[in-house]
């Protein structure tokens, strides 16, 4: 075994790409579950991203093109969930877990012939000077918009969700919704535009699988990253800084393990490849102190 | 000067015709009051001029102008505001944020908090901005919806059963309020069943029944009997009782001090009380100040140390709901659909599980269906519960209704000790009537019936002795004949919550 082999500051840029796909996965449905929504079809709808991207880069040539149409696809995918659970009144649990189902199934079909083919990756930020300071310039200068644009939405979503108006509406949906319809506001409505934009921000995150990460097209290569984000935003008390944090978490924990791996320690590799998702639950369940939105779940139906 | 008049409103929620030609006008400055039974159709008539739901036909004018929200902005919009008895707060949010929700156009959230504080004072309504609602009290929460409507000074003000939750004392200080708005020139379309209220503070009063306008009058022209009857339609009895000696006592409690059960729960503290056959002792208070911990430290739910709860001379504290039934000590939960009954399950079903055992209605861990059926109908022939047959699933029961089974099916066990917590909630003067006399009964049969409830009145009318439960302790019980409303008030703690909005 050979500790030295691993490069502190690879390790940490690296980290911060592994806990992108999460990170617009868990921010997503934090959106959609602060406005009473459970969409457990998050898995789904990053996989149909991620193909949807796929091609669209591919087809298109261009990498931000390919997000674009992940968005898309993502957005698409997440309005037949909102239109069974909002206006038929379906059960969110069973609908969220058949649409992941489905996005599983559909990504196999729209992925016939595009497997070994290699799509378009984003250029790294190159900045002169700054890009080339030691240490700090590969972990904070040296990586795709994606990274930047993930960081951004932290804050956007904070900034939404604490300061502005639209987003006490959405709170405000999401803890009573009786008491949100009886002062006027569109329950339904508001509901839909977050599922839309939560199904769009997983969608983002699975083409970030497959066009960076990966980067090429896989049956299921999400590989149960949808649950994690699930479990980020419920771990995290739906609060998007500590999200981020849960993000890197299992961000660092995936690249660490694979660099023991690399580095051949002595443990078996199963145990390596199970410690993300041990440690993250385990740290998230540790630190939660959360209260669910009042209205999770459950099913707005209008009278009168 | 008319403010508001209905003319000829008409609403049909499928083949039920909710209102039904309802016409009325209010005056600006009056206070009208809006009278009827559960089910008489205010909740739609108000949601019609609050803009929640359309008519089907008919027309509204708001000084002069022909009025017709499409929905709650533009009823706000038009002056009108309305303070909902439930439904309406955000237990997450904190006050200025649940305020802002209600403004079609709030300022930023600095210089709201500091109008609220403003007009909060100005009415005699103190209130922190900053504080969640999720930790106020009933009336700090009223006083939220009060002041959200008053930040957009409306000219006509809805109050939709404000006063149900509030303590004797806290119910003085609203209408002090109302009567301040009121003489500002707003008109308030106040709506209840309770009495009294509406004879101290209303100018005029339109009665509602089954969905039409049966009289308009000056309700302090007339007594609160004759309203009660123009109400429900009918002569009402109050139910007869007679006095007689209380017996052995047969329920003690002894230092019972227990957990909260949920988080916005109270914890039980040292209380001790005495039961005696053939007496029914009243429990009244403000819901949340631990009737549902003390039902289920009663019922078996939540085990406590044996000592604690005594059936005569023996310790049950420890045994669960099961034992103590066969003992003898049955309960009626407050909330009927989901703790009292199952709800998709069948009256006989419902009847099964409380009853098997005293009644025998299960041998060898087989169900006799037959036995079940017949003591369900039992029931429901008893207590006049009005349903198509034994097979009708609870949910399918209106209140009024699945409360007379949920109590007959306790009443028809023949228990030593019966405890009903709320035992005519949400239920009509009729049904809640027949509810109290079964109760009465009871206990001049001879069982001890502990009654918990919100409903001074019904607790006055039925209880030979009183207490209050206040945070989770319980006073001394006091004879329940003679005690004035202001001694009532102060044994529930009165005006305790208003110092706590001070800080």
């Amino acid at each position: 075994m050979d500790l030295s082999a691993i490069n502190p500051v690879l390790l940490v840029a690296s980290l911060i790409v592994a806990a992108t796909p999460l990170l617009f996965a868990a921010l997503g449905e934090l959106v959609v579950e602060r406005a009473g929504v459970l969409n457990l079809g998050v898995e789904g709808m990053m996989i149909t991203g991620a193909i949807c991207g796929f091609i669209v880069g591919v087809e298109s040539g261009s990498a931000y093109l390919g997000f674009l149409g992940a968005a898309a696809g993502g957005a698409l995918l997440s309005l037949i969930f909102g239109v069974l659970t909002q206006y038929l009144l379906s059960n969110q649990v069973a609908t969220g877990l058949a649409l992941t189902l489905f996005g599983l199934g559909l990504s196999a079909l729209l992925g016939q012939g595009y497997q070994g083919v290699k799509g378009p990756t984003p250029a790294r930020l190159d900045i002169p000077v700054l890009s080339d300071l030691p240490v700090v310039g590969r972990i904070v200068f040296g990586h795709d918009l994606m990274v930047y644009a993930g960081l951004a939405l932290v804050v956007a979503v904070w900034w939404l969700l604490t300061r502005s108006r639209a987003g006490l509406i959405l709170r405000a949906v999401g803890e009573n919704h009786d008491a949100a319809h009886a002062l006027g506001y569109k329950v339904v409505r508001v509901r839909l535009a977050a599922i839309a934009f939560g199904g769009a921000c997983a969608g983002i995150g699975g083409a970030y699988l497959s066009l960076v990460r990966v980067p090429q097209w896989t049956e299921g290569m999400t590989g149960g990253a949808g649950w994690i984000a699930l479990a980020i935003v419920v771990f995290a008390a739906w609060k998007p800084w500590r999200a981020l944090l849960g993000a890197w978490l299992f961000g660092g924990v995936t690249v660490l393990q694979l660099n023991l791996q690399a580095a051949g320690i002595a443990l078996p590799v199963e145990y390596l490849s199970m410690s993300p998702y041990l440690v993250t639950i385990l740290v998230l369940v540790l630190m939660s102190s959360g209260r669910a939105p009042g209205s999770l779940g459950r099913i707005f139906h209008k009278t009168g | 000067m008319t403010l508001f008049t209905a003319e000829g409103l008409d609403k049909a929620y499928g083949a039920v015709q909710a209102n039904d030609d309802v016409s009325f006008a209010v005056a600006a400055g009056e206070v009208h009051a809006l009278l009827g039974e559960n089910g008489a159709g205010k909740s739609t008539l108000v949601k019609m001029i609050y803009g929640l739901v359309a008519p089907d036909a008919g027309r509204m004018e708001m000084e002069g102008a022909p009025y017709a929200p499409g929905d709650p902005n533009a009823a706000r919009d038009a002056g009108v505001a309305m303070v909902f008895q439930h439904f309406s707060l955000f237990d997450a949010l904190n006050v200025a944020e649940n305020i802002a929700l209600g403004m079609a156009d709030p300022p930023p959230q600095r210089a709201l908090a500091a109008r609220i504080r403003e007009v909060s004072e100005a009415y005699g309504l103190p209130l922190d901005p900053a504080r969640a609602v999720g930790d106020l009290s009933a009336g700090e929460r009223q006083r939220v919806e009060i002041v959200r409507c008053l930040l957009q000074a409306p000219k006509l003000l809805i109050m939709d059963e404000p006063t149900s939750v509030l303590t004797p004392q806290e119910v003085e200080i609203l209408f002090a309020t109302l009567r301040k708005i009121s003489a500002e020139g707003t008109a308030i379309l106040y709506i209840s069943h309770k009495l009294e209220e509406i004879r101290s503070l209303c100018d005029g009063a339109t009665i509602l029944r089954q969905g039409r306008v049966v009289a308009r009058c000056d309700p302090r022209a007339r007594t609160a009997r004759e309203l009660a009857e123009l109400m429900v339609g009918e002569m009402l009895e109050p139910p007869a009782r007679e006095r007689h000696a209380a017996g052995d006592v047969v329920l003690v409690l002894d230092g019972l001090s227990a957990p909260a059960r949920t988080a916005f729960g109270t914890r039980l503290e040292r209380i001790s009380l005495k039961v005696r056959r053939g007496e029914v002792l009243g429990i009244g208070g403000v819901a949340g100040n631990g009737q549902d911990e003390l039902l289920a430290a009663l019922s078996g739910e939540m085990k406590v140390a044996p000592g604690m709860v005594r059936f005569g001379d023996r310790p049950v504290g420890a045994l669960g709901p099961e034992a103590r039934r066969r003992l003898g000590l049955l309960c009626a939960p407050e909330e009927r659909l989901g703790h009292a009954a199952a709800p998709a399950m069948s009256l006989t079903e419902n009847a099964l599980l409380s009853a098997m055992t005293r009644k025998g209605l299960a041998r060898r861990g087989f169900l006799r269906w037959g036995a079940a059926k017949g003591f369900a109908e039992e029931v429901i022939a008893g207590f006049d519960v009005r349903v198509p047959g034994a097979s009708s699933a609870a949910q399918a029961l209106s209140g009024g209704n699945l409360q007379k089974f949920v109590i007959g099916r306790e009443v028809l066990q023949a228990p030593e000790v019966l405890v009903v917590n709320q035992p005519t909630w949400g239920v009509d003067a009729k049904a809640a009537a027949q509810i109290r006399q079964a109760l009465l009964d009871l206990a001049a049969g001879g069982a001890a019936v502990v009654a918990i409830s919100q409903d001074l009145d019904e607790l006055m009318e039925i209880s030979d002795r009183f207490a209050a439960l206040n945070h989770g302790r319980l006073s001394a019980p006091r004879p329940a004949e003679g005690l004035t409303v202001e001694e009532i008030g102060l044994m529930l703690g009165g005006a305790h919550d208003m110092d706590v909005a001070h800080v």
